[in-house]
C-alpha cells in the first residue's frame, strides 16, 4: 500500500489474526476433542486443552475401530483413500496427456470433434448424473472395486485442457530440432516434451489428490462392503448409529486422520497448488 | 492458435486418443444420455417393465411443491454462501495485501482449509454446534436460545451455510489476494496524490478493477454450492429437518435412492444438467471478455 501507518498495520494483522483463529478453531476443535475419553466429550463440558488419552484413541480408530458402531478400522480406509486418490491422480494425468499429445502435434480427420468431446465434459460433474453411471458401474461388475472407485472420476477434460494450453506455449523450434536429429513422435516425447511437462504434471497431481481424496458421493453409492469404504465416507458413517452415542472422540480422530494428508499436501507443496489451482481453473 | 509444424502419423492420434475417449463414453455420455432417456420413462414398482411416458415426468415434477421448495433452498443457500464467503475472503485478501512482513505467512495458514473434504468440514461444524454436546451450542442454550438444528430448520441451515462458508474462504482468499496484487501499484498511487483516502481507492479504484475476478469467483462460488456441498449437507442435516436443507442435487440424490423414483430423479438430473451448462456458458461468455470498467 502507498502509506504506512502503524494502526493501519495494527488493524491488519488484527484482522488477519482473527481470520486465521476462524479457519483454525473448528479443526483445533477437533484436535482436542481426539484426546479425551468418550465421557468427557459427550458430557458437554470438554476442556479446550488437549487431554491424554490422544495415544489410546488413534490406537483404537487406526487398528482396532468403534465398539458400540462396529465399524471397520481406520487403517483399511486410510489404504482405500490412498489408492483411490493417487489412482485417480495418475490415471488423470495419463490419459489427458496422451489425448493433448494427439490434439496439438497431430493433425487428423475429426480432431476438432474429438476436442469438443471430451471439452463438453467440463459441464456435467459427477454428481447431475449418479444413478445411471452407478447402473453402467454395476453392468460392468465394477461395484466394491477400486476400478470403479477410479475410472469415473478420471473422464474430465480439465488434464487435457491443461496439458494442451501447455504444449502450445512450448516452442515449435524444439519439435523442429528433434525432427532434424530424426526423433519420430515417441521419442520427441519420451525425450523432450515429458520432461518439459513436469511441473505441469505435479501440479495437476497436487489437484487431483485432492479431488479424489475428497470425494464422497461416489464412494458413498458405489461402495456396499465395509471393506472398500475411503476413509470419508467411513467417519460420516460411524456418526450414524443404532445406539443413541456415537463415540465422538473416535470420530475426531478420524476426521483429523481424514484431514492429515490433503492438508499436508497443500502446506509442503504449496507452491505447486497454488499454480495447480490457478491453471486448471482458467 | 494452433501448432505449424507437426506430425503426420494416420493411425497413432487415434490411439493416443483412445483412453480416454473409451472412458469418457463408457463412464459420460452413456449415463448421461440415459439420464435423458430415462427421463421419458415410467418403471413399475419392481423395475421389471418401463413404457414411454412423453413429459410426464417433468409434468410430475414441477407440479410438485417439494421441487420449488427445493429450488428456493438452492437459491438461498447459494445466495447466502456466495455472498458470505466472497466478501470474508474479500476483506481478508486486501487486509494481507497491505505488505505487511508476515503476509506469506498469513497466506499459508489461510489457504489449507480447502483440502479438508466437505463431508468431514460438515462433521467439524456440526460437533461444535451439537445441541447437547457441542462447545459453541452450549453458551447458544446457555443464552435462552432453543438452538437445536436437528429440529430447528433455520438454525440446519445457518450450520450448512456456516460449514460451506468456512470451506469456501480459502479458495476465494488465494484469487482475491493473486487479484489484488495484479493491480498495479502506480494506479492507486496516482489516485493517492489526487487525494484519496483508502476506503475512497478501494472502492474507486481497487474494487473495479478486481471485477474479473469477482466475476469469476461468483460463478465458481455458485457451481461450488451446487455440487461439492452435497458431502456437508449429508453429514450435518441430511437434507432435513423436513427437508429444509434439500437442495437440487441433495433431491436427486434422495429422490433417486429413498424413493426409488428414478424417472423423476433422471428428469431432475435433467433440469441440472441445462442449468450447469447454462452457468458454464456464462463462465466462458464473460469471463474471457474480462468484466472491466
Amino acid at each position: 500500500m502507498v502509506e504506512h501507518r502503524p494502526l493501519t498495520d495494527f488493524i491488519a494483522y488484527a484482522i488477519l489474526t482473527l481470520g486465521i483463529f476462524i479457519v483454525a478453531f473448528p479443526v483445533y476443535l477437533a484436535l482436542v476433542a481426539s484426546t479425551h475419553d468418550a465421557a468427557t466429550v459427550v458430557g458437554g463440558h470438554m476442556p479446550a486443552t488437549p487431554g491424554s488419552r490422544a495415544l489410546e484413541n488413534y490406537y483404537r480408530a487406526i487398528f482396532v475401530g468403534g465398539t458400540r458402531t462396529s465399524r471397520e478400522p481406520v487403517a483399511n480406509m486410510l489404504i482405500n483413500s490412498f489408492v483411490s486418490a493417487i489412482g485417480i491422480a495418475v490415471g488423470k494425468i495419463f490419459i489427458s496427456i496422451l489425448s493433448a499429445y494427439a490434439v496439438v502435434y497431430f493433425r487428423f480427420p475429426f480432431r476438432k470433434t474429438a476436442f469438443w468431446i471430451i471439452f463438453i465434459t467440463l459441464m456435467l460433474p459427477v454428481e447431475v448424473r449418479i444413478y445411471p453411471t452407478y447402473k453402467v458401474v454395476a453392468d460392468l461388475r465394477l461395484l466394491d472395486t477400486y476400478a470403479g472407485l477410479i475410472l469415473p472420476l478420471i473422464a474430465s477434460a480439465t488434464g487435457t485442457l491443461l496439458f494442451r494450453q501447455f504444449f502450445m506455449t512450448v516452442p515449435d523450434e524444439l519439435l523442429e530440432a528433434s525432427r532434424i536429429d530424426g526423433a519420430g513422435p515417441f521419442r520427441f516425447f519420451w525425450d523432450t516434451l515429458l520432461p518439459l511437462s513436469v511441473t505441469t504434471m505435479a501440479a495437476l497431481f497436487v489437484i487431483q489428490f485432492i479431488y479424489g481424496w475428497n470425494q464422497y458421493l461416489w464412494p458413498l453409492l458405489i461402495t456396499t462392503q465395509d471393506s472398500m469404504q475411503t476413509i470419508v465416507i467411513g467417519i460420516k458413517k460411524m456418526l450414524v448409529t443404532t445406539d443413541e452415542l456415537a463415540e465422538w472422540q473416535l470420530a475426531m480422530a478420524t476426521a483429523v486422520l481424514a484431514m492429515l494428508p490433503p492438508v499436508a499436501v497443500v502446506i509442503f507443496m504449496q507452491r505447486l497448488f497454488v499454480r495447480g489451482l490457478v491453471q486448471t481453473e482458467k | 492458435m494452433e501448432k505449424s509444424i507437426v506430425f503426420n502419423n494416420r493411425l497413432l492420434p487415434y490411439m493416443l486418443l483412445l483412453p480416454q475417449l473409451v472412458i469418457t463414453v463408457v463412464f459420460f455420455y452413456w449415463p448421461a444420455s440415459q439420464a435423458i432417456w430415462q427421463s421419458f420413462l415410467r418403471e413399475d414398482a419392481f423395475g421389471l417393465v418401463s413404457e414411454f411416458v412423453g413429459l410426464e415426468n417433468y409434468q410430475a415434477l414441477f407440479a410438485q411443491p417439494e421441487y420449488y421448495r427445493s429450488m428456493l433452498t438452492t437459491v438461498i443457500f447459494s445466495t447466502l454462501v456466495a455472498a458470505l464467503s466472497l466478501s470474508i475472503a474479500l476483506l481478508f485478501a486486501t487486509q494481507a495485501d497491505k505488505n505487511l512482513k508476515a503476509a506469506p505467512a498469513y497466506k499459508t495458514l489461510m489457504i489449507w482449509p480447502y483440502a479438508v473434504a466437505p463431508a468431514v468440514a460438515g462433521v467439524l461444524w456440526f460437533f461444535m454446534f451439537q445441541p447437547s454436546l457441542g462447545m459453541l451450542a452450549r453458551p447458544l442454550r446457555g443464552m435462552g436460545l432453543d438452538w437445536n438444528p436437528l429440529l430447528n430448520e433455520n438454525h440446519a441451515m445457518m450450520l450448512v451455510v456456516m460449514a460451506s462458508v468456512w470451506k469456501q474462504i480459502s479458495y476465494n482468499f488465494l484469487f482475491f489476494l493473486a487479484g489484488l496484487q495484479s493491480i498495479p501499484k502506480s494506479v492507486i498511487e496516482a489516485s493517492a496524490i489526487d487525494g484519496a483516502r483508502p476506503v475512497r481507492r478501494f472502492w474507486t479504484i481497487i474494487f473495479p478493477l478486481l471485477s474479473p475476478t469477482t466475476f469469476f469467483l461468483l460463478v465458481v462460488n455458485v457451481v461450488y454450492v451446487f455440487f461439492d456441498t452435497f458431502g456437508i449437507i449429508d453429514a450435518v442435516t441430511g437434507g432435513g429437518p423436513a427437508g429444509a436443507t434439500t437442495t437440487m442435487v441433495y433431491k436427486v440424490y434422495a429422490d433417486g435412492r429413498l424413493g426409488g423414483d428414478l424417472g423423476g430423479s433422471a428428469a431432475q438430473s435433467v433440469v441440472l444438467m441445462v442449468i450447469v451448462i447454462a452457468l458454464t456458458a456464462i463462465q466462458f461468455r464473460y469471463v474471457e471478455r474480462k468484466v472491466q470498467y
